[in-house]
């Protein structure tokens, strides 16, 4: 009896420190995911002010990737900066990634559920935006 | 263009450290300094507005990740009502009349306002660190953070989680909708109902906001509400501004924080309204 409540607490440090670890790691590769959005658009601005145009007539937006990935190719402003802004929007969807191997690893299969959870319905969200376009 | 965009660069950075040490995400101030101070459109204001709620969110957590005041628990399981919400949003705003947009917008920001001046008579933080909720149990939603203000580790315990869950979903559609992170909704839902001090609520709802933008985003990034000479500074700037703002948010009294922005609040949302009725002062 006299040994339950110390395996209690080393428990709860034991996840604590697992906690910490885990939102290390998260706090890393989101750091990436910023700086490597970051690098994008400054690319794309600068590229931008350069050219002092945009690449395409007024009032043009991508309705699809291939057309963003088309414009890279013809280095146009316009399709830089959007990548750019797509991988900026993309660091929250790999927190989430992060998070569920995070959970994985630490075993908690209810929270491995829970964020798997999240990242369907954010995958649902990229779904409509690309075929709807409202 | 230089100009604009060296505008743009600095009202990011500005935007960037209010938004992170008032736990807000920045797009309560975007959409009323574009749409009243620069005349734009508001349905760009919402695009270039969600950008900028996702770089504040991103370019902050980075600093509260390491401080370990978040809680990746309730982040997420509230994400599920919160991603949701905005997808409905995010789907509304095609439907519905910019002047209603407006004054939603402008409703939102008195709100805010009048919620802060709340905060400000309430005391400073209430554990709960009896409390027994099965559920807050059974999800692990519990946890602990070290106050560098307070300087010591507070316990907390969750509870009414049901509610919680329920203004999250609310939150969601208006973070879609007006293309903002819904931070004041969120820190109500953890702290006024949920009992998290408002530390870790604050950050958990920094974190949040970015994942809830992301799922209204895509829908905005393939409609052209996406002005990217706009949203690009601003979105850089802020990535400067919120990695500043969130470490002095660290050492800063939440209550000085809120008395310097209540003014501010209540100025734009009176102007916004005044703007949907198309008057201007």
């Amino acid at each position: 009896m006299k040994k339950n409540p110390e395996k209690q607490t080393v428990n709860q440090n034991n996840s604590q420190s697992s906690m910490n670890r885990i939102e290390y790691t998260i706090g890393n590769i989101l750091r990436w995911g910023v700086i490597v959005s970051a690098i994008i658009m400054i690319i794309g601005l600068f590229l931008y002010i350069i050219k002092d145009s945009f690449g395409y007539p007024k009032g043009y937006y991508a309705k699809s990737f291939s057309q963003i990935i088309t414009g890279i190719i013809e280095m146009k402003p316009y399709s830089i900066m959007m990548l750019g802004i797509f991988a900026l929007i993309l660091t929250p969807v790999l927190r989430v990634i992060v998070s569920i191997y995070s959970f994985y690893k630490e075993h908690d299969h209810l929270y491995v559920i829970i964020t798997s959870v999240v990242l369907i319905i954010l995958i649902f969200s990229f779904g409509l935006g690309l075929f709807l376009h409202l | 263009m230089l100009n604009s965009i060296l505008i743009m660069l600095f009202v990011g950075v500005f935007v960037g450290i209010l938004g992170s040490i008032l736990g807000i995400g920045g797009g309560m101030i975007i959409t009323p300094v574009l749409t009243l101070g620069f005349g734009l459109d508001i349905k760009y204001a919402i695009g270039a507005s969600i950008i900028a709620v996702i770089a504040t969110s991103s370019g902050a957590t980075i600093a509260y990740l390491k401080d370990n005041v978040l809680n990746l628990r309730v982040a997420m399981f509230l994400e599920i009502a919160t991603s949701i919400g905005a997808i409905v949003g995010a789907l509304l705003t095609g439907v519905v009349n910019p002047i209603f947009l407006y004054i939603m917008f402008g409703l939102l920001l008195f709100f805010s306002g009048a919620n802060m001046i709340r905060k400000l008579r309430g005391k400073q933080i209430e554990t709960n660190a009896n409390s027994d909720d099965k559920l807050a149990q059974e999800l692990k939603l519990n946890g602990s953070y070290y106050d560098k203000n307070l300087k010591k580790n507070v316990d907390y315990k969750v509870t009414n989680v049901p509610t919680g869950l329920g203004i999250m979903f609310g939150a969601g559609i208006a973070s879609g909708l007006l293309g903002i992170g819904s931070g004041a909704f969120k820190v109500i839902a953890m702290d006024t109902f949920m009992k998290m001090p408002l530390k870790p609520s604050s950050s958990t709802s920094n974190l949040m906001m970015g994942v809830t933008a992301a799922a209204s985003a895509t829908i905005y990034f393939f409609n052209g509400s996406i002005l990217p000479q706009i949203a690009v500074p601003m979105a850089l700037g802020i990535i400067v501004g919120a990695a500043v703002g969130s470490r002095v948010m660290q050492i800063m009294p939440s209550k000085l924080i809120r008395i310097i922005f209540i003014p501010i609040l209540i100025y734009l949302g009176l102007q916004m309204i005044l703007k949907g009725f198309g008057v201007s002062i």
